[in-house]
């Protein structure tokens, strides 16, 4: 579904990524895992096509498109969703008016015609109990005057509206407590299916617990620098990122 | 990156920019006494209107331009400028069928039915509507309907005429000829404008509305609108205007006058969409207005909204007295500006009675090259007890090269009352376009969404019909101006 081969990136002349390799096929889970300013953000970043990074080399193909030529809203239509770090808040537009918006430009996109009314408030009732959504906040504006867990679970909300083919965790773990976890991670689960696949980028392993990786890769310095299973994480989390600069020798 | 799509897109289209080929029948150029005279013999007019005329431009010839506000501009040769410009021709008009085809047309493709049944997505929506081309009245719809009522809704002239005892007692009475310098002009030369009156106890059935269309080249547009809602009645009234695309700048200077009795309700809405000039700054009207009213006794309420993304330069202020005790003054404002536009508007509201209380909600757009200018009064006189003032003014910037300014004024002479504004300033952020563009919507969508978003409490202050027509012009006037 998705190969990244040799990329790199860079922001005001600062390499971030140098030459990040992975496979990413239907049905799996990728969990990235590394050290604070290793590259996990700047990674997503440069899939969803935020314009603030240059990718200098390397090339990045989904489902056969080459994703690098491709505008943001494009890589969204053509299925791939970011479930922010920090979700923004636009005042006065409804989580409805929102999705309805989102769902019509991507049914649009792909030659249909848009939603029926009746049909999109079904899917929103339907989708708002995966995240167990009170009813009150689809109807908000968006993110505004959100907690921070109300936040995570409208981004897995929005997916789950979405449903796209390739989903990208950014940090979803940070800032929630441990019930909000087991609600995010639960609703990323039951979207799980043999078509589709995740990104999980981590800082902790504790978000593995609950959503289990099929390959869990350690990035350090702009380069995956160890890939294995998800007893990977385990081992991270056990004797810290220290132990593979070692094992680098960097 | 922002900029180059910024400059990239800039150039909305002005979809009203149409002339409409019809013979005119003009003043000449300039202005003196003899024009003014000229003016009220081609209207029939009595004499005490002439002479109302007279003084007012007496007075006129006392004053200079203000150079107050915020707003930077050649100033208008008023002599260079015709001053009655009548579409002919002009004779009374019995039905519709007499009305010049041209015209039909041209008020058919701003959108405007002067067929007295319109229906709209099904459902058979009833507006009473005045069309105001230049400086005549050219038709006014249901007319019949609304006299059953008692209600007079007709053209400024045809109520000169028609209702003199009326014109007499309130014209002038909440804007003097006195007040400022394009009132002043306003009152010798005003050719047009709509009339309504609505009378004790009466709910008006339907919407009235005036659309104003400038349409001949170097002429000025000085209407008068005048409404008086009688003791305990309730109206509301919309108000459109656009023009045709000219290198020249236009001069439209209006005057808006409401007189609410006890426990009336006047609702007053503008979609202003004057032609704002092309990308470069060049041409556009010049939009000078003085709107006020006056809730006169008890329990009366004025409630204006305003949505106004045309026009070069525009300076404006809507205003309430607040006179009778618990009477209640509102402003809703949308204000957007692009490229060179010059807005500098808000309103005033004057607390004299007790108990009474206002809300001020201000929303100004910025994109472009263009200034946005909230300027607001809010006094509360002695003796107006228990007063209260909300005001909140906000302004959205998108591009780096356009301003927003805010200049609120607060004179409170009694201890008791309590005023409170917030004020907030901020970017289309890239993260909210990001964030949208992420979940697959493009960027002149996202704009729209974020835009309507930050006004809605203001459109949702419009009626229905209008509100949709709002949220369409706000796209079309931002379109482009990623910030």
């Amino acid at each position: 579904m998705l190969t990244i081969k040799n990329l790199h990136a860079s922001i005001d002349g600062k390499e971030i990524l140098r030459g990040i390799n992975l496979e990413v096929k239907a049905g799996e889970v990728h969990a990235i895992m590394g050290p604070n300013g290793s590259g996990k953000s700047t990674l997503s970043s440069v899939l969803a096509g935020r314009e603030d990074y240059d990718v200098t080399e390397g090339e990045v193909i989904f489902n056969g498109k080459n994703l690098l030529e491709l505008s943001p809203e494009d890589r969204a239509r053509e299925g791939v969703f970011l479930a922010f770090q920090y979700p923004v808040e636009i005042p006065g537009v409804s989580n409805v008016n929102f999705l309805k918006t989102a769902i019509n430009e991507i049914r649009a996109y792909k030659g249909l015609d848009p939603m029926e009314a009746k049909d999109f408030l079904a899917l929103v009732k339907e989708k708002q109990k995966l995240v167990e959504l009170d009813g009150k906040l689809a109807n908000r504006s968006v993110n505004e005057g959100f907690s921070g867990g109300e936040k995570k679970r409208n981004e897995i909300f929005q997916m789950a509206m979405l449903e796209p083919k390739l989903a990208i965790l950014d940090e979803t773990d940070s800032g929630l407590d441990i019930d909000a976890l087991r609600i995010v991670a639960g609703g990323v689960n039951k979207l799980k299916s043999k078509d589709n696949a995740t990104i999980v980028i981590t800082h902790y392993q504790r978000l593995l617990d609950y959503i289990v990786p099929d390959f869990v890769h350690v990035l350090y310095k702009g380069q995956i620098v160890k890939s294995g299973t998800k007893e990977l994480a385990l081992e991270l989390e056990e004797k810290g990122y220290d132990f593979i600069k070692e094992e680098i020798g960097a | 990156m922002a900029n180059e799509i910024l400059e990239e897109h800039i150039n909305s289209d002005y979809k009203y920019g149409f002339v409409t080929d019809i013979e005119s029948d003009n003043a000449p150029k300039g202005l003196n006494e003899d024009i003014v005279r000229f003016i009220s013999k081609k209207k029939n007019e009595p004499e005490w209107m002439l002479e109302y005329r007279l003084k007012a431009f007496a007075y006129w010839k006392t004053l200079e331009e203000p150079n107050w506000a915020h707003v930077f501009y050649p100033k208008p040769n008023f002599q260079d400028i015709i001053y009655y410009s009548a579409p002919k021709p002009k004779k009374e008009l019995k039905s519709l069928d007499e009305v010049d085809p041209e015209l039909l047309k041209t008020f058919e493709k701003l959108g405007i039915s002067l067929e007295e049944q319109k229906r709209l997505s099904g459902v058979e929506s009833r507006i009473a509507v005045d069309a105001v081309i230049d400086s005549v009245s050219v038709k006014t719809t249901f007319k019949e309907t609304l006299s059953e009522k008692g209600i007079i809704f007709c053209s400024f002239s045809e109520a000169v005429q028609e209702h003199p005892e009326l014109i007499k007692k309130y014209m002038g009475t909440v804007v003097p000829h006195t007040d400022n310098f394009y009132a002043a002009l306003n009152a010798a030369v005003f050719s047009d404008g709509s009339f309504c009156y609505i009378p004790k106890g009466v709910r008006c059935p339907m919407e009235l509305s005036t659309y104003f269309r400038i349409n001949a080249s170097g002429t000025g547009q000085f209407e008068r609108t005048l409404l008086v809602a009688d003791e305990g009645s309730y109206v509301s009234y919309l108000e459109g205007c656009t023009a045709p695309m000219r290198d020249e700048n236009q001069l439209h200077a209006a005057v808006v006058e409401i007189v609410a009795h006890k426990g009336a309700e006047v609702k007053y809405s503008t979609v202003q969409n004057w032609y704002p000039g092309d990308k470069e700054g060049k041409g556009g009207i010049f939009n000078f207005v003085t709107k006020r009213g006056i809730c006169l006794e008890d329990n009366s309420k004025i409630s204006w909204t305003q949505v106004e993304t045309g026009s070069a330069v525009t300076w404006k202020y809507p205003s309430v007295i607040l006179k009778g005790d618990n009477s209640v003054g509102e402003f809703y404002s949308v204000a957007v500006t692009n490229n060179y536009q010059q807005a500098d508007t808000g309103t005033k509201m004057m607390h004299l009675g007790k108990n009474t209380r206002s809300t001020i909600i201000s929303k100004g757009i910025s994109a472009g090259f263009s200034n946005n200018s909230y300027r607001g009064l809010v006094r509360i006189a002695k003796g107006a007890s228990n007063a209260r003032n909300f005001s909140q003014c906000d302004s959205l910037l998108m591009g780096d090269k356009c301003g927003a300014h805010t200049f609120p004024y607060i004179e409170i002479k009694d201890k008791s009352g309590i005023v409170e504004h917030e004020a907030t300033t901020s970017k289309i952020g890239e993260d909210q376009l990001f964030y949208c563009k992420q979940r697959g919507i493009d960027t002149e969508k996202a704009i729209g969404l974020i835009v309507n978003g930050y006004c809605k409490e203001v459109l949702n202050k419009l009626p229905m019909e209008f509100a949709v027509e709002a949220q369409k012009l706000l796209a079309v006037s931002l379109e482009g101006s990623v910030g």
